[in-house]
């Protein structure tokens, strides 16, 4: 099926989240689209998907315009989307999830034979080994993942738009998608395939569409360098490795010894986890979410809701089952995975932010009054020193891009001396740019003698920045490599096969 | 480069927006839903009165009388309640033509302290519904103190000021620690706790230690006059407690801006989790503010008893607590917002009173457009629609009110 956008605009007021988009898939094409976040590619394929109506374009589906009143329509006339965050009811089995919103039915009551035979009928044309009774929450994301394109393919779609479909994957889950597109394409399916990870977009697309800031910026070929694309994608030329000069690790800063933790329902989350960051190092955490990292940073930060065991010193002290206070004042620096629920409060100021969990020490207050003018005078430092890109100090810090918010809970924690730098997903959500100037805070950071532990399920990332790296399985530490351990190895490791 | 192209023509057009773009906003909105909830308060008098009635049962003859009668009921209606609210022009001296805005500030007395109250649970993310109970709280320890013991002049009125506080922060205090520990919803224990509060001191007032001597009725023995907030003069019934109240929006306004605690609250009350991460205690905040809250509630009861009633009963609160929540809300919880609009408030009780004696027309006209105030403050697309405003995304109140996941 053929999909083409004719000079699609999208306007938010007065802000055009796309503009004069023009864009053909040809059947059977994978067209990878490739953007920063906030680029405009969710928003141009939800114009697509006849969730946003656009303010002047066109949408044509093999050479007929349409018109799109809802996503329904868009069905109707071939498209399928797999989002991001999947749309399935989780309790319910695969068929049933699939016949969601169009349920077969024999009389009064449902059909549910002939939805198990139609996904038994696509799995098997398009080998995506899917058990149609399969109950949705036992099944790896990877599966629920092709639950979502069964759902698309069994409604006809000739084009399927995949909206950063391997997020959530591990590098062998991603292999094996790339896969299914392939095969999907042999059988004359298009794809739309959004993302901004360079690696995957080269190896699955047969045309690579840059967009930045809401405009088709160009267009390029797999064989383009990452360099190249990444050059696109900001608009100007950026490094994609970070230079840090070999480690130089000192003595044991943060230990932990035979830490389990379980959660308030008494299911184990950590098991047994022994290691040391050393001053001077940077430990990654690797693994696919899910497998207790998040926890682990809880556990370390006293934030944690449930029952720990074990032991974890910082210089020596014991800080279990600390508070989060005792945790901060002890000398470690924190970035939460989700700075928007955890690292910020969006309605305060930037300069608020950028003392929260400070206000209560000198120099920014004393006795239980804030000293604005040093609060002030050290919020100005920092976003010129992090280079934060604001209106004003005073402005609330929802007003900033993602990237700029991280770099607020970045020029927070660093602002005192640390000495461990506990960051989780310290580039999630944030631009090319500003991955590349958080990445050397972080390495200054360990030059300066922190002890780092970065926590990223971006295996680049801990590649780029990792001096040792643990991987973590289902709540352990399945392997504790070294940086030049190959990626196929890894994404072993990271799916819970070992050597032994 | 379109941009600067269009730009010269764009500017002179966005001049006359200027004012639909400022009414849009916070103050504008609540300057608007005032408007409307008159504007419809008009039509009720209307409806109400009984010369509008009469003349409307020949409406097809003559359109014009129901009209005229209904301009005449609305006019005369609307000048009483400002008469009530601020200055009688007909008083034959300037105490007694005074006397309405000593009224409306007496009345506004309780509410700017109870509004206080709410409004600082409020921006530590807790809906306070707990004023009622924390007032009756407040007053039955000041009315205890006023009228049992027998001390000197300021002291037995500081004394009681302070007892009125621990009794409110007692009350409030249970709900936050409530909260705190077990996370129990405040809304839910602060209604309850208002209960207990209305029966507690219905039954206290059965008893010979509160009881004043030979009533059967629930009445306390008058406080102490050494015990009662001072007066100006002696026809006016405005006491010194509406200095309290200042004192108490002034200092609230201070915490929150200039304190570690106030910053807490706030940070608490936008984002609990990412004040968690911050190495905040939340838990401990919310009972603070709760025992904080209470006591400001509790100052309330305060000027009830050591000002206005002088003595305590079973109606002392007269859903004052009630009335707090929606002060609060039109001041926007900020403490010069509250001030503002318990004056409002007290203003329109203190003009409800004229109006009905002078015009007839029912006093429950002013709970009418009290209610719609709130009701048009809380939807500010109704107000922008209705008045074809811009849309801001700001005036939004109540999208920060955590409602029952709080």
């Amino acid at each position: 099926m053929k999909l083409e956008l004719r000079n699609i605009t999208k306007k938010f007021g007065d802000f055009a989240a796309n503009e004069d988009i023009s864009l053909t898939v040809n059947p059977g094409e994978i067209v990878a689209l490739l953007g920063e976040n906030g680029a405009g590619k969710s928003t141009l394929m939800n114009v697509v998907y006849g969730l946003l109506e656009p303010t002047s374009g066109e949408i044509l589906v093999n050479d007929v315009v349409e018109d799109f009143r809802g996503p329904g329509d868009a069905i109707t006339a071939g498209i399928g989307m797999v989002h991001q965050h999947f749309m399935l009811v989780p309790p319910f089995t695969v068929a049933e999830n699939v016949m969601l919103g169009h349920e077969h039915t024999k009389g009064m009551f449902l059909d549910l034979e002939t939805a198990r035979s139609e996904v038994r009928r696509v799995s098997e044309a398009y080998n995506l080994h899917v058990d149609p009774d399969a109950l949705v929450e036992e099944l790896p994301v990877g599966v629920q993942q092709r639950v979502e394109i069964i759902k698309a393919l069994v409604r006809d779609a000739g084009v399927l738009i995949l909206d950063e479909p391997t997020a959530v994957l591990t590098p062998q889950e991603t292999d094996e998608l790339l896969d299914i597109m392939r095969g999907l394409k042999a059988k004359g399916t298009s794809i739309v395939f959004i993302s901004h990870k360079l690696r995957e977009v080269r190896a699955a697309a047969d045309r690579i569409v840059v967009i930045r800031r809401g405009r088709v910026v160009g267009e390029a070929t797999p064989e383009a360098t990452q360099a190249e694309l990444a050059g696109m994608m900001v608009g100007r030329e950026v490094s994609l490795t970070v230079d840090k000069p070999p480690a130089n690790p000192g003595a044991p800063v943060l230990s932990l010894k035979e830490v389990s933790a379980a959660d308030l329902e008494g299911r184990p989350i950590l098991r047994e986890l022994t290691f040391d960051v050393r001053a001077g190092e940077i430990l990654g955490v690797a693994g696919v979410q899910g497998n207790g990292q998040t926890e682990l940073a809880q556990v370390l930060t006293g934030l944690f809701e449930g029952e720990v065991l074990g032991s974890i010193t910082l210089d020596g002290t014991e800080i279990t089952g600390k508070d989060p206070r005792d945790i901060l004042d002890s000398g470690l620096g924190y970035v939460p995975e989700d700075r928007e629920h955890d690292g910020l409060i969006g309605s305060f100021t930037v300069t608020e932010n950028l003392v929260l969990d400070q206000v209560s020490n000198a120099p920014y207050s004393s006795g239980g009054v804030l000293k604005n003018s040093v609060i002030d005078r050290t919020a100005v430092e920092l976003i010129e020193e992090f280079d934060v890109r604001t209106q004003g100090a005073k402005a609330p810090v929802s007003s900033l891009s993602g990237g700029n918010k991280q770099k607020v809970v970045m020029a927070r924690e660093m602002s005192r001396e640390l000495r461990v730098l506990v960051a989780a997903q310290p580039t999630r959500g944030v631009d090319v740019g500003s991955i590349e100037f958080l990445h050397k805070r972080i390495v200054a950071e360990r030059e300066r003698g922190a002890a780092v532990l970065i926590i990223s399920s971006e295996l680049d990332e801990i590649y780029a920045l990792a001096d040792r790296i643990a991987v973590m399985y289902r709540g352990a530490i399945i392997g504790m490599v070294g940086p030049d351990t190959s990626r196929d190895d890894m994404g072993l490791l990271m799916a819970g096969v070992t050597n032994d | 480069m379109t941009d600067t192209a269009t730009k010269p023509d764009a500017q002179p057009a966005k001049q006359p927006n200027r004012l639909r773009t400022a009414m849009s906003g916070t103050a504008g909105i609540t300057f608007l839903s005032i408007v409307m909830a008159l504007v419809i308060g008009a039509i009720f008098i209307a409806l109400s009165d009984p010369a509008v009635q009469e003349a409307s049962s020949y409406f097809f003859s003559k359109p014009l009388d129901t009209i005229s009668a209904a301009w005449t009921a609305v006019v005369e209606a609307y000048k009483a309640l400002l008469t009530g609210m601020l200055f009688n022009p007909e008083a034959t001296s300037l105490v007694n033509a005074l006397k309405p805005l000593s009224e409306t500030i007496t009345m506004a007395t309780p509410l700017i302290l109870g509004g206080l109250s709410v409004a600082l649970a409020f921006r530590a993310g807790l809906f306070n519904i707990g004023a009622e109970g924390q007032i009756i709280l407040g007053a039955v320890f000041a009315s205890y103190i006023g009228f049992t013991f027998d001390l000197p002049v300021i002291v037995h009125l500081l004394l009681a000021v302070i007892g009125a506080f621990v009794g409110g922060a007692i009350w409030g205090g249970i709900a936050g620690f409530l909260k705190a520990k077990t996370g129990a919803h405040e809304v839910i224990t602060t209604i309850m706790l208002n209960w207990i509060a209305i029966y507690l001191v219905a039954w206290l007032l059965t008893k010979s230690w509160f009881l004043r001597p030979g009533r059967q009725d629930p009445i306390s023995p008058p406080v102490n006059p050494n015990a009662e907030y001072p007066t100006i003069i002696d026809q006016w019934r405005v006491h010194a407690g509406i200095l309290v109240a200042i004192a108490c929006a002034a200092g609230v306004a201070w915490l929150l801006d200039k304190s570690t605690l106030g910053f807490q609250f706030r940070a608490v009350g936008a984002n609990a989790s990412a004040a968690r991460t911050a190495g905040m205690n939340v838990s401990r905040m919310y009972l603070l503010v709760m025992l904080i809250a209470g006591g400001l509630a509790g100052l309330a009861g305060s000027a009830q008893v050591l000002g206005t009633e002088k003595s305590l009963s079973g109606g002392i609160s007269a859903g004052i607590g009630f009335d707090a929540i929606t002060v609060a809300l039109l001041g926007r919880a900020n403490p010069w917002g509250v001030v503002a609009a318990g004056l409002l408030f007290g203003g329109l009780r203190a003009g409800g009173l004229n109006m009905q004696t002078s015009t007839g027309t029912p006093i429950d006209i002013v709970l009418v457009i009290q209610a719609l105030i709130v009701l048009f403050i809380a939807a500010p697309p109704l107000v922008r629609s209705v008045f074809r405003l811009p849309e801001t995304g700001k005036g939004g109140f109540m999208e920060t009110a955590k409602g029952w996941n709080g």
